[in-house]
Protein backbone atom coordinates (compact mmCIF):
# COMPACT_ATOMS: atom_id res chain seq x y z
CA UNK A 1 0.00 0.00 0.00
CA UNK A 2 1.64 3.31 -0.89
CA UNK A 3 -0.08 4.93 1.84
CA UNK A 4 2.31 3.26 4.45
CA UNK A 5 5.16 5.16 3.03
CA UNK A 6 6.81 7.25 5.27
CA UNK A 7 8.45 10.88 4.54
CA UNK A 8 12.42 11.44 5.71
CA UNK A 9 13.34 14.73 5.96
CA UNK A 10 16.98 14.70 6.20
CA UNK A 11 18.83 17.64 8.11
CA UNK A 12 22.93 18.48 9.38
CA UNK A 13 22.20 20.90 12.08
CA UNK A 14 19.67 21.04 14.96
CA UNK A 15 19.04 24.49 14.79
CA UNK A 16 17.86 24.20 10.50
CA UNK A 17 15.46 21.37 11.41
CA UNK A 18 13.93 23.07 14.78
CA UNK A 19 12.91 25.69 12.25
CA UNK A 20 11.76 23.71 9.50
CA UNK A 21 9.42 21.94 11.94
CA UNK A 22 8.09 24.77 13.36
CA UNK A 23 7.50 26.04 9.37
CA UNK A 24 5.67 22.69 9.20
CA UNK A 25 3.68 21.96 12.09
CA UNK A 26 2.47 26.03 11.46
CA UNK A 27 1.61 24.21 8.05
CA UNK A 28 -0.63 21.62 9.35
CA UNK A 29 1.73 18.72 9.38
CA UNK A 30 1.84 16.28 12.23
CA UNK A 31 5.67 15.34 13.27
CA UNK A 32 5.57 11.57 13.91
CA UNK A 33 9.39 11.41 15.13
CA UNK A 34 12.65 12.99 15.02
CA UNK A 35 15.90 11.00 15.02
CA UNK A 36 18.82 13.48 16.28
CA UNK A 37 22.25 12.32 17.62
CA UNK A 38 21.42 14.31 20.88
CA UNK A 39 18.64 16.05 22.55
CA UNK A 40 17.53 19.42 20.62
CA UNK A 41 16.41 22.07 23.10
CA UNK A 42 13.05 23.56 22.44
CA UNK A 43 12.03 20.73 20.05
CA UNK A 44 9.38 19.11 22.28
CA UNK A 45 6.78 21.49 22.68
CA UNK A 46 6.93 22.13 18.95
CA UNK A 47 6.05 18.81 17.75
CA UNK A 48 3.88 17.97 20.17
CA UNK A 49 5.00 15.36 22.72
CA UNK A 50 3.73 15.08 25.71
CA UNK A 51 5.91 15.64 28.87
CA UNK A 52 7.34 12.16 30.25
CA UNK A 53 6.10 10.40 33.11
CA UNK A 54 8.97 8.35 34.30
CA UNK A 55 9.40 10.81 37.10
CA UNK A 56 5.78 9.70 38.59
CA UNK A 57 7.10 5.91 37.71
CA UNK A 58 10.43 6.83 39.55
CA UNK A 59 8.67 7.97 42.89
CA UNK A 60 6.55 4.86 42.43
CA UNK A 61 9.18 2.26 42.72
CA UNK A 62 11.01 4.38 44.97
CA UNK A 63 7.67 3.92 47.49
CA UNK A 64 7.57 0.48 46.79
CA UNK A 65 11.23 -0.39 47.72
CA UNK A 66 10.59 1.54 51.04
CA UNK A 67 7.86 -0.44 51.73
CA UNK A 68 9.59 -3.58 50.46
CA UNK A 69 12.43 -2.87 52.65
CA UNK A 70 10.23 -2.05 55.90
CA UNK A 71 8.69 -5.27 55.44
CA UNK A 72 11.89 -7.51 55.16
CA UNK A 73 13.45 -5.76 57.14
CA UNK A 74 10.72 -6.21 60.25
CA UNK A 75 10.67 -9.91 59.15
CA UNK A 76 14.10 -10.64 59.48
CA UNK A 77 15.10 -8.32 62.04
CA UNK A 78 11.91 -8.06 64.43
CA UNK A 79 9.64 -10.91 63.92
CA UNK A 80 11.81 -14.01 62.61
CA UNK A 81 14.61 -13.77 64.40
CA UNK A 82 14.98 -10.81 66.61
CA UNK A 83 19.30 -10.36 66.96
CA UNK A 84 20.14 -8.29 70.28
CA UNK A 85 22.45 -5.61 68.97
CA UNK A 86 23.94 -3.30 71.33
CA UNK A 87 21.21 -3.78 73.27
CA UNK A 88 18.91 -1.68 70.64
CA UNK A 89 14.82 -2.14 70.73
CA UNK A 90 14.80 -5.98 69.15
CA UNK A 91 10.97 -6.23 69.33
CA UNK A 92 9.61 -3.18 68.07
CA UNK A 93 9.91 -1.47 64.43
CA UNK A 94 9.37 1.25 65.32
CA UNK A 95 11.63 2.33 68.30
CA UNK A 96 14.47 0.73 66.34
CA UNK A 97 13.58 2.47 62.94
CA UNK A 98 16.72 4.59 63.17
CA UNK A 99 19.00 1.80 62.48
CA UNK A 100 16.59 0.71 59.41
CA UNK A 101 16.27 4.14 57.97
CA UNK A 102 19.71 3.36 55.43
CA UNK A 103 19.02 0.31 54.34
CA UNK A 104 15.61 1.17 53.65
CA UNK A 105 16.62 4.57 52.12
CA UNK A 106 19.48 2.71 50.02
CA UNK A 107 16.79 0.09 48.72
CA UNK A 108 14.67 2.85 47.73
CA UNK A 109 17.20 5.00 46.05
CA UNK A 110 17.74 1.37 44.33
CA UNK A 111 14.73 0.35 43.53
CA UNK A 112 13.51 3.90 42.08
CA UNK A 113 16.69 4.31 39.43
CA UNK A 114 16.54 0.30 38.44
CA UNK A 115 13.01 0.35 37.95
CA UNK A 116 13.69 3.61 35.91
CA UNK A 117 16.30 2.49 33.69
CA UNK A 118 14.32 -0.72 32.95
CA UNK A 119 10.60 0.77 31.99
CA UNK A 120 12.86 2.92 29.85
CA UNK A 121 14.37 0.77 28.23
CA UNK A 122 10.92 -0.90 27.91
CA UNK A 123 8.90 2.02 27.01
CA UNK A 124 11.51 2.44 23.85
CA UNK A 125 12.03 -0.93 23.47
CA UNK A 126 15.82 0.01 23.45
CA UNK A 127 16.19 -3.56 25.49
CA UNK A 128 20.19 -4.53 25.44
CA UNK A 129 19.90 -7.19 22.19
CA UNK A 130 16.88 -5.46 20.62
CA UNK A 131 17.54 -4.97 16.91
CA UNK A 132 17.97 -0.96 16.63
CA UNK A 133 15.19 0.49 14.53
CA UNK A 134 16.47 3.46 13.50
CA UNK A 135 16.07 4.23 9.68
CA UNK A 136 19.15 6.21 9.34
CA UNK A 137 22.23 5.26 11.12
CA UNK A 138 23.92 8.27 10.29
CA UNK A 139 21.66 9.89 12.72
CA UNK A 140 23.84 8.23 15.61
CA UNK A 141 26.56 10.49 14.27
CA UNK A 142 25.71 14.14 12.34
CA UNK A 143 22.17 14.12 10.46
CA UNK A 144 18.64 14.75 11.78
CA UNK A 145 16.18 13.36 10.55
CA UNK A 146 12.01 13.91 10.77
CA UNK A 147 9.47 11.34 10.09
CA UNK A 148 6.16 12.15 8.96
CA UNK A 149 3.20 10.00 8.17
CA UNK A 150 1.52 11.55 5.15
CA UNK A 151 -1.44 9.45 6.70
CA UNK A 152 -1.69 11.84 10.33
CA UNK A 153 -2.73 15.11 8.12
CA UNK A 154 -4.71 16.35 5.38
CA UNK A 155 -2.26 17.76 3.04
CA UNK A 156 -1.55 14.82 0.14
CA UNK A 157 1.83 13.38 -0.38
CA UNK A 158 3.27 15.39 -2.74
CA UNK A 159 2.27 18.63 -0.76
CA UNK A 160 4.13 17.87 2.60
CA UNK A 161 6.74 16.94 0.09
CA UNK A 162 6.35 20.78 -1.31
CA UNK A 163 6.11 22.23 2.13
CA UNK A 164 9.78 20.34 3.34
CA UNK A 165 11.16 21.58 0.43
CA UNK A 166 10.53 25.12 1.44
CA UNK A 167 12.96 24.34 3.96
CA UNK A 168 16.60 24.21 3.88
CA UNK A 169 16.16 20.38 3.77
CA UNK A 170 19.12 18.00 3.21
CA UNK A 171 17.64 15.63 0.96
CA UNK A 172 13.95 13.88 1.17
CA UNK A 173 13.12 9.89 1.48
CA UNK A 174 10.49 7.91 1.52
CA UNK A 175 10.63 4.30 2.90
CA UNK B 1 14.09 47.91 36.74
CA UNK B 2 14.61 49.85 40.12
CA UNK B 3 13.00 48.73 43.05
CA UNK B 4 11.32 50.99 45.18
CA UNK B 5 11.12 51.03 48.49
CA UNK B 6 7.60 52.35 49.19
CA UNK B 7 5.78 53.19 52.15
CA UNK B 8 3.51 50.55 52.39
CA UNK B 9 6.92 48.03 52.97
CA UNK B 10 8.16 50.56 55.32
CA UNK B 11 5.51 50.84 57.48
CA UNK B 12 5.02 46.58 57.56
CA UNK B 13 8.43 46.48 58.62
CA UNK B 14 8.23 48.68 61.44
CA UNK B 15 4.65 46.82 62.34
CA UNK B 16 7.12 43.86 62.73
CA UNK B 17 9.58 45.68 64.53
CA UNK B 18 6.96 47.10 66.53
CA UNK B 19 4.87 43.85 67.03
CA UNK B 20 7.95 42.16 67.94
CA UNK B 21 8.95 44.68 70.68
CA UNK B 22 5.62 44.56 72.35
CA UNK B 23 5.69 40.94 72.56
CA UNK B 24 9.55 41.22 73.69
CA UNK B 25 7.97 43.45 76.41
CA UNK B 26 5.19 40.99 77.45
CA UNK B 27 7.64 37.62 77.60
CA UNK B 28 10.04 39.65 79.83
CA UNK B 29 7.25 41.35 82.32
CA UNK B 30 5.48 37.87 82.63
CA UNK B 31 9.03 35.79 82.69
CA UNK B 32 8.96 34.44 86.25
CA UNK B 33 12.92 33.29 86.49
CA UNK B 34 15.92 33.13 84.43
CA UNK B 35 15.18 36.49 82.26
CA UNK B 36 18.45 37.53 81.65
CA UNK B 37 19.45 34.43 80.78
CA UNK B 38 16.77 33.96 78.64
CA UNK B 39 16.94 37.04 76.59
CA UNK B 40 20.87 36.57 75.74
CA UNK B 41 20.02 33.40 74.44
CA UNK B 42 17.59 34.40 72.38
CA UNK B 43 19.65 36.98 71.25
CA UNK B 44 22.02 34.71 70.03
CA UNK B 45 19.62 32.90 68.63
CA UNK B 46 18.56 35.62 66.56
CA UNK B 47 21.83 37.04 66.09
CA UNK B 48 23.25 33.49 64.44
CA UNK B 49 20.44 32.78 62.80
CA UNK B 50 20.11 36.40 60.56
CA UNK B 51 23.87 36.29 60.74
CA UNK B 52 24.47 33.03 59.09
CA UNK B 53 21.60 33.85 56.43
CA UNK B 54 23.74 36.31 54.69
CA UNK B 55 26.79 34.80 55.06
CA UNK B 56 25.27 31.74 53.38
CA UNK B 57 24.57 34.47 50.79
CA UNK B 58 28.16 35.26 50.35
CA UNK B 59 29.08 31.67 49.89
CA UNK B 60 26.08 31.32 47.16
CA UNK B 61 27.77 34.35 45.14
CA UNK B 62 30.97 33.03 45.51
CA UNK B 63 29.93 29.11 45.03
CA UNK B 64 28.26 30.85 41.33
CA UNK B 65 31.98 32.54 40.47
CA UNK B 66 33.62 29.64 41.30
CA UNK B 67 31.40 27.11 39.10
CA UNK B 68 31.63 30.09 36.55
CA UNK B 69 27.14 29.62 37.19
CA UNK B 70 25.37 30.95 34.28
CA UNK B 71 21.38 30.50 34.95
CA UNK B 72 21.55 32.39 38.18
CA UNK B 73 23.40 35.63 36.95
CA UNK B 74 20.15 37.45 37.14
CA UNK B 75 19.07 36.74 40.68
CA UNK B 76 22.81 38.10 41.76
CA UNK B 77 21.54 41.04 43.14
CA UNK B 78 18.93 39.25 45.49
CA UNK B 79 22.07 37.42 46.94
CA UNK B 80 23.95 40.50 46.89
CA UNK B 81 21.27 42.48 48.78
CA UNK B 82 20.71 39.60 51.38
CA UNK B 83 24.64 39.74 52.35
CA UNK B 84 24.30 43.35 53.20
CA UNK B 85 22.83 42.30 56.75
CA UNK B 86 25.91 40.76 57.53
CA UNK B 87 27.27 44.11 59.44
CA UNK B 88 23.91 44.41 61.53
CA UNK B 89 24.25 40.65 62.19
CA UNK B 90 27.39 40.52 62.99
CA UNK B 91 27.24 43.35 65.33
CA UNK B 92 24.42 41.52 67.42
CA UNK B 93 27.10 38.47 67.36
CA UNK B 94 29.83 40.25 69.02
CA UNK B 95 27.02 42.22 71.71
CA UNK B 96 26.53 38.18 72.79
CA UNK B 97 30.17 37.45 72.63
CA UNK B 98 31.20 40.34 74.36
CA UNK B 99 28.81 40.31 77.10
CA UNK B 100 29.30 36.55 77.75
CA UNK B 101 33.45 37.08 77.80
CA UNK B 102 33.07 39.72 80.34
CA UNK B 103 31.32 37.30 82.27
CA UNK B 104 27.73 39.25 81.93
CA UNK B 105 26.32 36.45 81.21
CA UNK B 106 26.40 32.80 81.43
CA UNK B 107 25.82 30.85 78.18
CA UNK B 108 29.21 30.04 77.69
CA UNK B 109 30.08 27.36 80.37
CA UNK B 110 33.88 27.16 79.36
CA UNK B 111 34.27 30.76 80.02
CA UNK B 112 33.95 30.33 83.52
CA UNK B 113 36.72 31.97 86.17
CA UNK B 114 38.69 29.13 87.50
CA UNK B 115 36.96 26.00 85.63
CA UNK B 116 40.52 25.08 84.54
CA UNK B 117 42.26 25.70 87.56
CA UNK B 118 42.45 22.32 89.50
CA UNK B 119 42.27 24.17 92.84
CA UNK B 120 38.92 26.24 92.07
CA UNK B 121 35.92 25.02 92.78
CA UNK B 122 34.53 25.15 89.56
CA UNK B 123 36.99 22.94 87.94
CA UNK B 124 36.48 21.16 85.33
CA UNK B 125 38.44 18.49 84.02
CA UNK B 126 37.07 17.54 80.71
CA UNK B 127 36.79 21.25 79.65
CA UNK B 128 40.43 21.83 81.13
CA UNK B 129 41.40 19.57 78.82
CA UNK B 130 39.74 20.99 75.72
CA UNK B 131 40.93 24.51 76.95
CA UNK B 132 44.01 24.53 74.65
CA UNK B 133 41.05 25.55 71.64
CA UNK B 134 38.46 27.31 74.05
CA UNK B 135 40.05 29.63 75.68
CA UNK B 136 39.11 33.30 75.65
CA UNK B 137 42.25 34.65 73.84
CA UNK B 138 42.04 32.14 70.98
CA UNK B 139 38.44 32.20 71.02
CA UNK B 140 38.33 36.05 69.53
CA UNK B 141 41.44 35.72 67.87
CA UNK B 142 39.15 33.05 65.51
CA UNK B 143 36.03 35.65 65.83
CA UNK B 144 37.79 38.71 64.90
CA UNK B 145 39.32 36.76 62.00
CA UNK B 146 36.00 35.27 61.21
CA UNK B 147 33.83 38.14 61.30
CA UNK B 148 36.69 40.08 59.44
CA UNK B 149 37.28 37.73 56.61
CA UNK B 150 33.80 37.74 55.87
CA UNK B 151 32.99 40.56 56.16
CA UNK B 152 35.58 41.93 53.67
CA UNK B 153 34.73 39.36 50.86
CA UNK B 154 30.81 40.48 51.29
CA UNK B 155 31.65 44.18 50.97
CA UNK B 156 34.40 43.11 48.10
CA UNK B 157 31.24 40.89 45.78
CA UNK B 158 29.41 43.80 46.18
CA UNK B 159 31.26 46.86 45.77
CA UNK B 160 32.82 45.65 42.68
CA UNK B 161 29.44 44.24 40.82
CA UNK B 162 28.47 47.54 41.17
CA UNK B 163 31.71 48.97 39.87
CA UNK B 164 31.07 46.15 37.21
CA UNK B 165 27.51 48.00 36.06
CA UNK B 166 29.67 51.09 35.41
CA UNK B 167 32.04 49.74 33.15
CA UNK B 168 32.31 51.22 29.66
CA UNK B 169 32.57 48.46 26.74
CA UNK B 170 36.15 49.70 26.03
CA UNK B 171 37.09 47.71 29.32
CA UNK B 172 35.96 45.00 28.29
CA UNK B 173 37.92 42.33 26.29
CA UNK B 174 36.55 39.40 24.70
CA UNK B 175 33.02 40.07 26.64
CA UNK B 176 34.54 38.93 30.44
CA UNK B 177 35.09 42.30 31.99
CA UNK B 178 38.13 42.47 34.64
CA UNK B 179 36.08 42.55 37.75
CA UNK B 180 34.25 39.43 36.46
CA UNK B 181 37.95 37.31 36.16
CA UNK B 182 39.10 39.07 39.29
CA UNK B 183 35.72 37.85 40.93
CA UNK B 184 36.39 33.99 40.41
CA UNK B 185 39.70 34.10 42.36
CA UNK B 186 38.41 35.94 45.36
CA UNK B 187 35.37 33.28 45.13
CA UNK B 188 37.91 30.33 44.74
CA UNK B 189 39.31 32.05 48.16
CA UNK B 190 36.59 32.76 49.88
CA UNK B 191 35.01 28.88 49.59
CA UNK B 192 38.42 27.33 50.58
CA UNK B 193 38.19 29.79 53.75
CA UNK B 194 34.80 29.38 54.47
CA UNK B 195 34.97 25.35 54.51
CA UNK B 196 36.81 26.01 57.41
CA UNK B 197 35.47 29.43 59.45
CA UNK B 198 32.21 27.83 58.66
CA UNK B 199 32.86 24.57 60.34
CA UNK B 200 35.13 26.33 63.27
CA UNK B 201 32.64 29.84 64.17
CA UNK B 202 30.01 26.69 64.08
CA UNK B 203 31.74 24.58 66.77
CA UNK B 204 32.91 27.94 68.90
CA UNK B 205 29.29 29.52 68.73
CA UNK B 206 26.88 26.87 68.63
CA UNK B 207 28.67 23.74 69.40
CA UNK B 208 30.51 24.83 72.81
CA UNK B 209 27.67 25.58 74.37
CA UNK B 210 27.09 22.28 75.07
CA UNK B 211 30.93 21.94 75.44
CA UNK B 212 31.08 18.26 77.24
CA UNK B 213 29.53 17.32 74.33
CA UNK B 214 31.24 17.42 70.43
CA UNK B 215 30.02 15.85 67.43
CA UNK B 216 32.51 15.93 64.01
CA UNK B 217 29.40 16.67 61.91
CA UNK B 218 28.24 19.79 63.57
CA UNK B 219 29.29 22.00 61.27
CA UNK B 220 28.68 20.82 58.54
CA UNK B 221 24.86 20.64 60.20
CA UNK B 222 24.92 24.42 61.02
CA UNK B 223 26.23 25.21 57.51
CA UNK B 224 23.37 23.17 55.81
CA UNK B 225 20.89 25.05 57.79
CA UNK B 226 22.03 28.29 57.14
CA UNK B 227 22.31 27.64 53.42
CA UNK B 228 18.80 26.17 52.95
CA UNK B 229 17.68 29.53 55.31
CA UNK B 230 19.39 31.53 52.50
CA UNK B 231 17.94 29.53 49.79
CA UNK B 232 14.22 30.46 51.53
CA UNK B 233 15.08 33.87 51.72
CA UNK B 234 16.69 34.69 47.90
CA UNK B 235 13.18 32.70 46.96
CA UNK B 236 10.70 35.04 48.70
CA UNK B 237 12.37 37.68 47.58
CA UNK B 238 12.08 36.75 43.82
CA UNK B 239 8.63 35.81 44.16
CA UNK B 240 7.89 38.92 45.98
CA UNK B 241 9.66 41.05 43.05
CA UNK B 242 7.91 38.88 40.37
CA UNK B 243 4.61 40.23 42.08
CA UNK B 244 5.77 43.90 41.78
CA UNK B 245 6.41 43.37 37.49
CA UNK B 246 9.88 43.62 38.70
CA UNK B 247 12.95 41.41 37.20
CA UNK B 248 11.52 41.07 33.81
CA UNK B 249 14.63 38.43 33.25
CA UNK B 250 13.54 36.20 36.08
CA UNK B 251 11.64 33.40 34.12
CA UNK B 252 9.97 30.31 35.84
CA UNK B 253 12.79 28.44 34.81
CA UNK B 254 15.11 30.45 37.08
CA UNK B 255 12.43 29.81 39.81
CA UNK B 256 12.23 26.70 39.39
CA UNK B 257 16.41 26.13 39.90
CA UNK B 258 15.90 28.15 42.95
CA UNK B 259 13.61 26.02 44.46
CA UNK B 260 15.41 23.04 43.07
CA UNK B 261 18.30 24.31 45.72
CA UNK B 262 15.96 25.20 48.13
CA UNK B 263 14.55 21.23 47.80
CA UNK B 264 18.26 19.91 47.33
CA UNK B 265 19.44 21.52 50.49
CA UNK B 266 16.87 20.62 52.77
CA UNK B 267 17.29 16.81 52.16
CA UNK B 268 20.96 17.13 52.52
CA UNK B 269 20.27 19.12 56.26
CA UNK B 270 17.59 16.12 56.59
CA UNK B 271 20.75 13.77 55.97
CA UNK B 272 23.45 15.74 57.77
CA UNK B 273 20.60 15.59 61.13
CA UNK B 274 19.70 12.41 60.53
CA UNK B 275 23.35 11.31 60.38
CA UNK B 276 24.22 12.93 63.74
CA UNK B 277 21.29 11.37 65.66
CA UNK B 278 21.35 7.70 64.22
CA UNK B 279 25.49 7.37 64.39
CA UNK B 280 25.00 8.83 68.10
CA UNK B 281 21.70 6.72 69.26
CA UNK B 282 23.56 3.49 68.07
CA UNK B 283 27.12 3.84 69.53
CA UNK B 284 25.04 5.07 72.96
CA UNK B 285 28.16 6.21 74.15
CA UNK B 286 26.96 8.57 77.43
CA UNK B 287 29.31 11.52 76.59
CA UNK B 288 27.84 11.68 73.06
CA UNK B 289 24.31 11.06 73.93
CA UNK B 290 23.63 14.19 76.47
CA UNK B 291 23.24 16.64 73.74
CA UNK B 292 19.62 14.29 72.76
CA UNK B 293 19.56 13.03 75.78
CA UNK B 294 18.61 17.55 77.05
CA UNK B 295 16.75 17.49 73.84
CA UNK B 296 14.26 14.67 74.03
CA UNK B 297 13.05 15.07 77.43
CA UNK B 298 12.36 18.90 77.54
CA UNK B 299 12.08 19.57 73.78
CA UNK B 300 10.81 16.45 72.32
CA UNK B 301 8.32 18.25 70.06
CA UNK B 302 10.01 21.27 68.88
CA UNK B 303 13.34 18.95 68.42
CA UNK B 304 11.67 15.88 66.48
CA UNK B 305 8.58 18.45 64.79
CA UNK B 306 11.62 20.72 63.41
CA UNK B 307 13.30 17.74 62.25
CA UNK B 308 10.07 15.77 60.40
CA UNK B 309 8.33 19.32 59.27
CA UNK B 310 11.79 19.75 57.22
CA UNK B 311 12.58 16.97 55.82
CA UNK B 312 9.16 15.70 54.96
CA UNK B 313 6.94 19.03 53.87
CA UNK B 314 9.93 19.80 50.60
CA UNK B 315 9.47 16.26 49.74
CA UNK B 316 6.12 15.04 49.37
CA UNK B 317 5.12 18.72 47.96
CA UNK B 318 7.77 20.23 45.96
CA UNK B 319 8.73 17.21 44.40
CA UNK B 320 6.94 17.74 41.65
CA UNK B 321 8.14 20.26 38.51
CA UNK B 322 4.55 21.52 38.29
CA UNK B 323 5.19 22.22 42.11
CA UNK B 324 8.45 23.90 42.08
CA UNK B 325 6.96 26.29 39.13
CA UNK B 326 3.69 27.34 41.09
CA UNK B 327 3.85 30.01 44.07
CA UNK B 328 1.05 28.40 45.64
CA UNK B 329 3.35 25.85 46.65
CA UNK B 330 6.33 27.30 46.82
CA UNK B 331 5.43 30.22 49.28
CA UNK B 332 3.59 28.40 52.18
CA UNK B 333 6.53 26.04 52.55
CA UNK B 334 9.22 28.40 52.31
CA UNK B 335 7.50 30.38 54.84
CA UNK B 336 7.11 27.08 57.01
CA UNK B 337 11.07 25.82 56.44
CA UNK B 338 11.73 29.39 57.17
CA UNK B 339 10.39 29.66 60.89
CA UNK B 340 11.25 25.66 61.70
CA UNK B 341 14.77 26.05 60.80
CA UNK B 342 14.88 29.13 63.03
CA UNK B 343 13.41 26.51 65.64
CA UNK B 344 16.18 24.74 64.54
CA UNK B 345 18.89 27.50 65.56
CA UNK B 346 16.58 27.78 68.94
CA UNK B 347 16.54 24.01 69.88
CA UNK B 348 20.67 24.37 69.60
CA UNK B 349 20.74 26.83 71.85
CA UNK B 350 18.15 27.12 74.46
CA UNK B 351 18.42 23.40 75.37
CA UNK B 352 22.50 24.02 76.33
CA UNK B 353 21.72 27.61 77.90
CA UNK B 354 18.15 27.27 79.57
CA UNK B 355 18.56 23.77 80.39
CA UNK B 356 14.73 22.34 80.91
CA UNK B 357 13.38 25.95 81.42
CA UNK B 358 13.84 27.20 77.91
CA UNK B 359 10.18 27.37 76.06
CA UNK B 360 9.11 28.91 72.93
CA UNK B 361 7.53 32.17 74.35
CA UNK B 362 6.54 35.30 74.03
CA UNK B 363 10.07 36.19 74.24
CA UNK B 364 11.52 34.32 71.43
CA UNK B 365 8.39 35.54 69.22
CA UNK B 366 8.97 38.79 69.79
CA UNK B 367 12.69 39.10 69.32
CA UNK B 368 11.92 36.92 66.38
CA UNK B 369 10.08 39.15 65.02
CA UNK B 370 12.19 42.51 65.89
CA UNK B 371 15.43 40.80 64.08
CA UNK B 372 13.00 39.89 61.11
CA UNK B 373 11.55 43.50 60.61
CA UNK B 374 15.30 44.84 61.00
CA UNK B 375 16.48 42.03 58.46
CA UNK B 376 13.62 42.65 55.80
CA UNK B 377 13.70 46.62 55.92
CA UNK B 378 18.04 46.37 55.25
CA UNK B 379 17.81 43.66 52.80
CA UNK B 380 14.71 45.91 50.84
CA UNK B 381 16.62 48.66 51.74
CA UNK B 382 19.84 47.34 49.48
CA UNK B 383 17.55 46.21 46.44
CA UNK B 384 16.15 49.57 46.19
CA UNK B 385 19.64 50.92 45.98
CA UNK B 386 21.08 49.54 43.04
CA UNK B 387 19.29 48.18 39.75
CA UNK B 388 18.14 44.72 40.37
CA UNK B 389 19.52 43.26 36.79
CA UNK B 390 23.65 43.29 36.68
CA UNK B 391 24.97 44.63 34.04
CA UNK B 392 28.07 43.94 32.32
CA UNK B 393 28.58 40.48 33.29
CA UNK B 394 29.71 38.03 30.58
CA UNK B 395 26.84 35.42 30.94
CA UNK B 396 23.81 37.66 31.41
CA UNK B 397 22.40 36.89 28.35
CA UNK B 398 22.84 33.10 28.88
CA UNK B 399 21.14 33.57 31.82
CA UNK B 400 18.35 35.35 30.38
CA UNK B 401 17.80 32.50 27.94
CA UNK B 402 17.19 29.92 30.74
CA UNK B 403 15.17 27.19 29.69
CA UNK B 404 14.48 23.92 31.23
Amino acid sequence: MMTDKKIYAIYDDDYVLLESAKHLVANGIHIRDVFSPFPIHGLDPVIGLKRTRIAITAFIYGMIGVSLALLGLWYMMIFDWPLNIGGKPNFSLFTNIPSFVPVTFEFGVLCAAHGMAITYLLRNWTLPGVIARNPYPRTTDDRFVLEIHPSDSKLSKNEIIALIDETCVLEIDEK
Amino acid sequence: MEYTLSNKVKLTTVILIVVGVISLGIGIFTNQEHTDQRLWANLLVNGYFFFTISLAAVFFLSLQYVAEMAWGVTTQRIFQAIMTFMPIGALMLLVVLIASSLHMTHLYHWMVVGITDPASPEYDQVITGKSAYLNLPFFWIRAILFLGVWLFFANWFRKKSLKEDQLDLSQISDGVSPIYRKSIVMGILFIVFFAYSSTASAWDWMMSLDVHWFSTLFGWYAFSGMWISCMIVAVVLVLYLKSKDLLKDVNSSHIHDLVKWMFAISMLWSYLWFAQFMLIWYANVPEETTYYVTRLENYKLLYLGTFFINFLLPFFVLMARDAKRNVVFILPVALILFFTHFIDVLVMVLPATMHEHGQLGFMEIGMFLTFLGIFIFTVLKSLSKAPLAVKNHPMYDESVHLHI
